[in-house]
């Protein structure tokens, strides 16, 4: 099951024995795509605002509008300035040098596959390429173009939210370096899509430069990876249906961090308090963050996939025969299913490629163990675990010759603001709050944000434990030992937590095969024929996974429970999160122990989830919500019920 | 003999004169010596004939009723005409026939080397003679043969003359022919000398329920002269080649009614006797026939003027099993339901035989002049073809060649004469890649040829050259398109030449519109590239495409594909796979199934996808009418 890893190499240990500056300034030749056409940005421009795309639609949509031609231009031409980036080789100078002073005092270490380097320099030179980095930070990516600055490959234009653009001087210095701003919602803009699409789609054609952006569309804030989009996948992969490019190389990097710089950051934010806006003067008071110690960090360039490839068998691409190319088309039912099924296969691949630290080990058992542990016995427990998660396939990079007790506590001690030590007995808990009069309210605050942060690291490795997690759960609750049941319930799972976690739509044999798999390898469990049986020995590891997933079940009875006890009134989409956040307060207030039930993100996961398996129905869009059957009576809701 | 290369002694003007017929008439003189000596070998060999009721009135043609004694059995045209490395390891090209025969190639070894990997060491050689003994005895219709004797229609079926019918120029075919593997051949030959001999032959034929395959000139590319392995019955290989008489020519009306079977060089030769042409030139003139073109909806070089086969057909008269078909008058164009010639014409031999063809002529062209044109790269090229096509002022033929056939032609230029003219080529080489910058690994050249009044040609060159200009284009000379022209001619004779070498290769074609075909050739020519790696060829193959025809809509692409097959062991399934693939790939990026060479076995599984089931239902249902006992059982197309 373990496969052959490519090794890491720290790219910090070159920068600390020699000049920063030297680096910045020293001669950067990339390789090159083959078919490159080359071009500046400023031409970019031009072509894009010329093409046949383009032009179209602007005709359209001025006789739609009745506004001039030119008019439309006009405009096409002001969303291109304001989305268009500048990419200029002394600002990423400029970065090179400045990132190496930061990334220096940040991390330990900076750890890069060499393998995938290697792979990626020659898939750059093969056909046009699309990064596609995981989202856990701001730091992604300038990471990324640090990286590919460093290994002299072709610098990535990235697409970026509009957010940023609103920092003053720093927006243009992303810009520099080749960001490119999209709105957040353009959703019926026609113009809007026609110039976003066409812009990305000139670069990718004429191998301007990698296309970078993040298929889950922002920074996940629990570290789990979050559902991809595809509308950005459907446009870097049009040029190949359409013939215009022969093939085009995705590349899907994993970027994990062994401290996340936001990670209290994001806890408040899942807990209500809200995001501080993007702003310059918010950036220059985040320099504490700068004294303090985020251990390492690592990026993998997982291989190159190739869009032809993916899409053979499922793309019939002679469906663009019969229109002329630069006529807009909606994706078909077929290509929509593609697109999908591939954005949930590179987002696995991220997944599996994260490199994970001892600590979301520790941390995982720490979640489960809210009244702490010996520190003897949280080394052992870890030792076991980590043993069960390699059997998995987790990626794991626990140092070699050393004794478990001393990983472990190195890893206690980077983490050190998230625990209290006493005695040899380990907790989460807050550390760094005045205990001076809080109210029961916001100590239960305090408490989640330690609880947060701490699952934002267990988070890390649900992938790994996923599959058999359901299994185990689907189990307990089953009737009988009947595969069928056992499936059934599996399945049911499944599609609960289908929001929740990365599980590709239409997999749900396979995962249940998987499962199956995983634990009959560790002897936990016999697949018979037709039944399911669990090995004397296996009782202690399905405990373990299914409360792996408790958290997450707890958190949906919580919202259950609201929506049954709570309302009978329509309640309006907004009023929905806090509502619920105070319900869950409430019960933790009352001894309870679901901090998890306050992240916003389980919330909404969940609201998603009862609206997808219409135990909840939306009313009219964006207002009201009606709540159907809130007493268990549709059949397939029991099992959740049932263990309330 | 007069050849192809004859017949285009460029540039020069060319009028009917007295002393062209009188020439002309000497020709035929030798050539009737030859076929009467060819006659007597025949018998000389002793097979055993007794079916054969062979026409001892045997007429004009470049094509004779044995035409394995003056061409090769398993391999493309002349027998004495065949690409070589002599002793010095220097290519020649054998025989008298063409412009390049008896010249020394001096690059082409390097080439061949280079491109291909391949040395000549290591050869591939073919078995010499065919093997009759692993020709399966024939299946005869015993009352069928009866009948046909009663009828006096010439039959035989001895088994050379059965092998040779058995097959078109497919790759796998004439790779099995060389191996001396035989297949399924047809068990007899019948040779009809005019329209009613075949009534009688397609009468018989259903009375007899004997499978009938008609064979023109034999130069499918599209195994559709393949006989089915599922069929049973006796299958008779109906040889046109006997029909081959021009009956008249109506000079006020400017058409010519001529049997089917006659060969394009000769219909072209016999008009020019006249001081007419029909202008239509398929590279494959030297030995299709009138009737294969029809039956493939066949594409000449020279369309931009002349037209294509369906655009050049006045009136078709097909016997098929329910009777003769034909239309009542010779009018240009009529509006009387869906213009009937459109069944016939690419039915590829499933619905009946075309035995008469009343076609338009036109005067012999007063000049012609070849041209060439270098562009830095290949864009450059396919935007100036359609802005060429866009003016609709495109010459006789236009072609544009990719840079790997650029090098190709270029290692055909025979040995040069003189220090001067090597001097010259190296002062051009010169003016092209240094002084205009263009880079020698991206430039791509067009050819051209003009026809018409001196005058006009002169203004439609400039017009052309003026285009050229407008997208980078250099004039590089009449030699260069002449020798673009010639290469045509040659390639097949090129791929024995191969496959003596451990290289196969074959050539397909497409039509695509214009806004695509930058995208097709490339995609096309990787995904050559990309299957052949993946399948295991040893080194990288030769992939190279051109643009063949301008059409207002799109534009028609060749592409040539060839790879050194040593070290694996089923090289032409490999071939087969990577063609495929090839053609996938085509149909992916907007290209059609075929612009001319036809549809029948190889490329029947798209068909349905090409034309809509619907399309295939009323082609199956006319098909289902005309011939329910599926007397024509080649099993092409549907």
């Amino acid at each position: 099951m373990l496969k052959k890893r490519d090794d890491f190499e720290d790219i910090l240990e070159e920068r600390r024995r020699s000049s920063d500056l030297r680096y910045a300034l020293r001669c950067y030749t990339p390789t090159l795509y083959r078919g490159l056409v080359p071009c500046k940005a400023s031409m970019l421009k031009s072509i894009v605002l010329q093409s046949d795309h383009l032009q179209y639609v602007i005709k359209q949509v001025s006789s739609e509008s009745g506004e001039s031609t030119e008019g439309v231009s006009e405009e096409a031409s002001l969303i291109l300035d304001e989305m268009a980036h500048c990419l200029q080789l002394s600002t990423i100078r400029f970065f090179a040098f400045t990132l190496s002073k930061a990334f220096k005092r940040l991390f330990r270490s900076v750890c890069v596959n060499e393998e995938g380097i290697q792979r990626l320099q020659q898939a750059v030179q093969e056909h046009p390429v699309v990064l596609l980095p995981s989202h856990r930070s701001y730091m992604d990516f300038l990471m990324m173009s640090y990286l590919l600055y460093t290994y002299d490959l072709p610098l990535p234009v990235i697409a970026a939210g509009m957010d940023f653009m609103s920092m003053k001087f720093v927006g243009e210095m992303l810009r520099m370096s080749g960001a490119f701003f999209i709105r957040r919602s353009f959703g019926g803009d026609k113009l809007y899509w026609a110039v976003f699409s066409e812009y990305v789609k000139t670069m990718l054609r004429n191998g301007y430069a990698p296309i970078e952006f993040f298929l889950e569309g922002t920074r996940s804030r629990t570290c789990k990876s979050l559902t991809p989009k595809t509308g950005l996948l459907n446009i870097v992969m049009e040029p190949f249906f359409k013939g215009e490019l022969f093939d085009v190389n995705l590349v899907p990097v994993s970027i994990s961090y062994e401290r996340i710089l936001e990670e209290s950051l994001y806890a408040r934010e899942l807990l209500g308090i809200p995001k501080p806006k993007e702003s310059t003067s918010g950036l220059l008071k985040a320099r504490r963050v700068l004294s303090e110690d985020y251990g390492s960090m690592y990026v993998y360039f997982g291989h190159p996939v190739s869009v032809r490839s993916l899409a053979e068998g499922k793309i019939n691409r002679s469906q663009y025969n019969l229109l002329p190319r630069y006529i807009p088309q909606k994706p078909s039912a077929d290509t929509h299913e593609f697109l999908s099924d591939a954005a949930f296969r590179l987002v696995r691949i991220q997944e599996e490629n994260m490199v994970l630290k001892p600590w979301v080990l520790i941390a995982t058992l720490l979640l489960q163990n809210p009244d702490g542990l010996d520190l003897s016995s949280l080394a052992e427990q870890t030792d076991w675990l980590r043993h069960l998660a390699l059997a998995f396939g987790a990626f794991l990079d626990w140092p070699d010759h050393e004794a478990c007790s001393e990983v472990v506590s190195c890893s206690l001690a980077l983490h050190r603001h998230l625990l209290s030590v006493s005695a040899g007995h380990v907790q989460l808990s807050v550390t760094d709050v005045p205990q001076v009069e809080t109210t029961p309210e916001e100590a239960v605050f305090h408490q989640a944000v330690v609880v947060l942060s701490c699952a934002s690291y267990r988070n890390q490795i649900l992938h790994v434990f996923l599959r058999p997690a359901l299994l185990a759960m689907a189990m307990q609750s089953a009737n009988s030992n009947r595969k069928d049941d056992v499936y059934n319930g599996f399945n049911f799972l499944r599609k609960v937590f289908s929001n929740e976690f990365i599980l590709c739509p239409g997999d749900s044999v396979q995962d249940f095969e998987e499962a199956c798999y995983l634990l009959m390898k560790r002897g936990v469990l016999q697949v018979l024929e037709h039944e399911i049986v669990m090995s004397a020995s296996g009782h202690s590891t399905l405990a373990f996974l299914s409360s792996v997933l408790d958290p997450f079940l707890q958190g949906y009875q919580v919202v259950c429970r609201y929506l049954c006890e709570e309302t009978n009134e329509n309640l309006t989409e907004k009023e929905f999160i806090p509502a619920v956040r105070s319900f869950a307060l409430k019960l933790i207030l009352a001894g309870n122990t679901c901090y998890e039930a306050l992240s916003s993100d389980l919330q909404k996961n969940a609201l998603a989830a009862f609206l997808r398996l219409k135990a909840v129905r939306k009313l009219c869009l964006f207002t009201f919500l009606f709540l159907c059957h809130t007493g268990g009576k549709i059949p397939t809701q029991k099992p959740i019920l049932a263990r309330l | 003999m007069n050849t192809r290369a004859s017949l285009r002694r460029s540039a020069k003007p060319r009028r009917p004169d007295p002393t062209r017929a009188a020439r002309h008439r000497c020709r035929r003189g030798e050539v009737n010596g030859v076929t009467f000596r060819t006659f007597i070998v025949t018998l000389s060999v002793g097979h055993e004939h007794l079916l054969s009721y062979r026409p001892c009135n045997i007429k004009t043609g470049a094509v004779y009723l044995s035409r394995q004694e003056i061409m090769k059995w398993n391999g493309w045209g002349y027998s004495d005409s065949r690409f070589l490395f002599n002793k010095k390891g220097q290519a020649e090209f054998t025989g008298k026939r063409y412009r390049l025969s008896g010249l020394i190639l001096p690059s082409l070894k390097d080439w061949f080397e280079g491109t291909f990997g391949a040395n000549l060491q290591h050869k591939s050689p073919a078995t010499p003679t065919v093997n009759l003994s692993a020709v399966a005895p024939p299946n005869l219709n015993e009352p069928f043969i009866e009948d046909l004797k009663a009828a006096g229609v010439a039959a035989s079926h001895d088994p050379e003359d059965r092998v040779f019918r058995a097959h078109g120029h497919c790759l796998h075919e004439i790779f099995a022919l060389r191996e001396g593997r035989i297949g399924r051949v047809p068990d007899m030959v019948v040779w009809p000398s005019c329209h009613s001999d075949v009534e009688k032959i397609v009468e018989l034929a259903c009375k007899h329920n004997v499978c009938l395959i008609p064979y023109g000139g034999g130069t499918s590319v599209s195994s559709a002269l393949e006989c089915p392995h599922e069929e049973t019955r006796s299958i008779v290989s109906l040889d046109t080649s006997q029909m081959n008489r021009i009956l008249w020519i109506d000079e006020k009306n400017l058409t010519a009614h001529v049997e089917a079977g006659i060969i394009g060089q000769d219909l072209e030769r016999q008009l020019n006797e006249h001081g007419y042409c029909t202008g239509h030139e398929p590279d494959s003139m030297e030995f299709s026939s009138l009737g294969g073109w029809v039956a493939t909806r066949a594409s000449g070089m020279k369309k931009n003027i002349y037209g294509n086969i369906e655009d050049l057909v006045v009136h078709i008269k097909m016997v098929t099993p329910r009777g003769v078909i034909e239309k009542s008058c010779l009018g240009p164009r009529m509006s009387t339901g869906p213009d009937i010639h459109h069944f016939i014409l690419g039915s590829e031999g499933t619905l009946g035989v075309v035995t008469e063809v009343t076609m338009k002529i036109r005067p012999i062209p007063e000049y012609q002049k070849y041209g060439s044109v270098v562009f830095p790269n290949f864009q450059q090229g396919v935007a100036c073809l359609r802005e060429v096509a866009r003016q609709r002022c495109a010459p006789a033929s236009i072609r544009l060649m990719d840079n790997e056939q650029f090098q190709f032609g270029h290692a055909l230029k025979p040995q040069v004469s003189s220090i001067f003219m090597s001097f010259l080529d190296g002062l051009k080489k010169f003016y092209i890649t240094k002084f205009k910058g263009f880079d020698p690994h991206h430039l791509c050249v067009a050819t051209l040829l003009f026809e018409g009044d001196r005058g006009k040609v002169l203004q439609h060159e400039k017009q052309v050259y003026d285009i050229a200009a407008k997208f980078g284009g250099l004039a590089a000379g009449e030699d260069n398109g002449q020798r673009g022209y010639m290469l045509t001619f040659v390639i097949a004779y090129l791929r024995d030449l191969g496959m003596d070498y451990y290289v196969i290769g074959e050539s397909f074609e497409t039509s695509v519109p214009w806004d695509r075909v930058l995208d097709l050739c490339r995609n096309v020519k990787e995904r050559i590239v990309r299957e052949c790696k993946e399948r295991g060829v040893q080194f990288p193959p030769l992939s190279t495409c051109r643009v063949t025809q301008t059409y207002d809509a799109g534009a028609c692409v060749y592409f040539y594909f060839a790879f050194n097959y040593r070290g694996l062991s089923d090289p032409v399934h490999v071939y087969e796979q990577v063609e495929h693939a090839a053609r996938e790939e085509i149909l992916a990026n907007g290209g059609s199934l075929s612009h001319h060479h036809g549809v029948g076995k190889l490329r029947k599984e798209w068909m349905k996808e090409s034309v809509s089931g619907v399309g295939l239902g009323m082609l199956k249902s006319v098909k289902e009418y005309v011939d329910p006992q599926n007397i024509f059982g080649n099993r092409n197309l549907l």
